[in-house]
């Protein structure tokens, strides 16, 4: 079908003008808005700080009409290496997402399970209960945290009425709090795919299984957790991505020095107003995660398609 | 159907009741006299009236709401182009990355798109003298930049479905493409276009970090107002403002899904 309209168009101008700039509208902004973007972030990694509006050095000085000095530094490479604190920040940022990533999965599957389980006009109703608090505000969602897990909040509160403990715990600005805020805020992101995987899984499959002899839990891993395997990937990659990355959640129930890589990224720009050094950041994130993730999700989709 | 044991329903219970208890306490919270959490000081609406008193955070959430619904109507333009023309042009020269350009913002942290966007915004205002300063002119392109890939996807899928047959036969009986698009394509596109709007809404309203690196003074955004104040501790008459958006948005969600789940039950039945 869309052979035969391309064919039509190559036969006259005026429509093939017509197509093209159809074509060129969102190509022309994703190039300038997107694309074009990380090449400003690339030279201006290479620049240095400097007191000045923008707080950056430039990175082609004229000394006279024809003779141009290229200033070009890669210090801010070299203190990414040398300095341990932001290869730290990294890799917690990695630990943190990965271990957050297989709770989310833990306690994403069995209300997947259970909302596959209810007669196909009510499950509607149930995903919008999981899918309520994403359209509210993330923001929002972890500021509710701050009021339950400070050392006057209600959790201490309940723990020291019920004479569980006798001194408050400390729970907010520590690992643990990060821990819950993330997968708190990601959980819909993870059972959204996983629902979609379940819904296609075929019922008499299971019933096949346990006709055969194999226990429940035998059937759910050599059954259900294949078939269900797909979603399994895209929820993880939906959690683990953002939650790399992330800023709000170590920012408001982090300790001062829970170290993630976004937070170093936002406070190398806001608080030092060290530009060259959150581009360099930038860059080697783009590298680092971004480029990974994004070769791992196209190997997925053509093996997707291939099958 | 898909029959569970009763250990996947306490399971899920259980993290339903995750997912709910902070939203609900944060709502109850609302209406306690005390500023203190542990203390229930008594329901009082005092919070509610502190809100509408402060003018700055009144002021931040109009402004979130006129970004996000420019944002969020330029996205829907642009995503509908993007979806269109990669569902229904066939190949073109350069296919492949819009493709990836199309999908890339959805695995990028939001601290790299929101650095890049200033610094480009920051450099074009040196080349060619715009944008003058940050605005919510520069929030509002950077929004729709970063929410495009969602609309996209959505458009994709729902283009993907529908086969093109009946745009076809409207060419054939003698409707100019443009026309075809408009009179055919458009209308059975509506839902996911008014699904896509809303998600691109939602996602403007709730962004505080890309805005705060392309905002500039004076064009604080609600989420940005509320950062910093939360930032400080527990601020009453935010739980009254999240109880009134949490309110306004679970209305809505289950209007829908109870509408949609009896037009399920009519034709089940």
């Amino acid at each position: 079908m869309s052979g035969q309209g391309a064919s039509a168009a190559e036969g006259r101008p005026k429509r093939r003008l017509g197509r093209n700039s159809v074509i060129a509208l969102p190509y022309a902004w994703l190039l300038l808005f997107f694309l074009l973007p990380f090449a400003f972030v690339l030279k201006i990694s290479l620049a240095e700080a400097d007191i000045a509006i923008p707080p950056y050095t430039a990175l082609l000085d004229w000394i006279d009409n024809t003779t141009v000095a290229i200033q070009l530094t890669f210090a801010k490479y070299q203190l990414l290496l040398e300095d341990r604190l932001y290869l730290a920040a990294y890799l917690n940022s990695v630990k943190i997402a990965a271990i957050a990533t297989g709770l989310c999965l833990l306690i994403g599957f069995p209300i997947a399970l259970f909302i596959v389980s209810r007669p196909v006009h009510a499950r509607i109703f149930w995903l919008a209960v999981v899918m309520l608090p994403f359209w509210t505000s993330l923001l929002l969602r972890v500021y509710a945290w701050v009021g339950i897990l400070q050392s006057n909040g209600l959790l201490n509160t309940l723990l020291l009425d019920l004479g569980l403990i006798h001194q408050p715990l400390v729970l907010l600005h520590t690992d643990l709090a990060v821990y819950i805020g993330i997968v708190y805020s990601y959980l819909p992101f993870m059972v959204l795919p996983l629902y979609a995987a379940l819904e296609k899984l075929d019922a008499t499959l299971l019933e096949a299984s346990a006709d055969l002899g194999a226990r429940p839990a035998v059937t759910f891993a050599t059954v259900t957790l294949p078939l269900a395997l797909p979603g399994v990937i895209a929820g993880c990659l939906l959690v683990f991505v953002p939650a790399v990355g992330e800023f709000v959640i170590p920012a408001l129930l982090g300790a001062p020095d829970t170290l993630m890589i976004g937070r170093v990224l936002w406070d190398e720009f806001f608080a030092n107003r060290d530009w060259p050094m959150a581009s360099a950041v930038a860059i080697v994130m783009l590298v680092a995660l971004v480029a990974p993730v994004m070769v791992f999700r196209a190997r997925e989709t053509r093996k997707a398609d291939g099958a | 159907m898909l029959r569970t044991g009763r250990f996947v329903s306490i399971m899920a219970v259980a993290g339903l009741l995750f997912l709910y208890i902070p939203i609900l306490l944060m709502m109850v919270l609302s209406f306690n006299a005390s500023r203190l959490v542990s203390v229930w000081g008594g329901f009082s609406l005092k919070w509610y009236g502190e809100l509408f008193a402060n003018d700055q955070l009144l002021g931040a959430a109009w402004l979130s709401v006129k970004v996000a619904a420019v944002s969020a109507t330029l996205t829907v333009v642009l995503g509908t182009l993007a979806g269109y023309v990669l569902t229904r042009f066939g190949p073109f020269r350069g296919r492949a990355m819009m493709a990836g350009m199309v999908t890339a913002p959805l695995v990028m942290p939001e601290v790299i798109t929101g650095l890049s966007l200033l610094l480009l915004f920051v450099a074009m205002e040196d080349f060619i003298g715009w944008p003058q300063g940050r605005s919510p002119t520069t929030i509002i392109i950077a929004h729709a930049t970063f929410c495009m890939a969602y609309v996209t996807i959505i458009v994709q899928s729902r283009l993907a479905q529908m086969d093109g047959v009946l745009e076809e036969a409207a060419q054939d009986l003698g409707a100019r493409p443009w026309r075809a698009f408009v009179d055919v394509t458009l209308p059975m596109l509506a839902p996911a276009l008014v699904s896509g709007w809303l998600l691109a809404f939602t996602l403007s309203f709730d962004d505080l970090v890309i805005a705060s690196f392309v905002s500039g003074p004076g064009s604080s955004t609600l989420p940005m107002v509320i950062f910093s104040k939360v930032r400080l501790g527990v601020s009453p008459d935010v739980n009254a403002l999240a109880t009134l958006l949490i309110g306004f948005v679970g209305a809505c969600v289950f209007i829908y899904s109870w509408r949609v789940g009896r037009r399920a039950r009519q034709r089940d039945a």
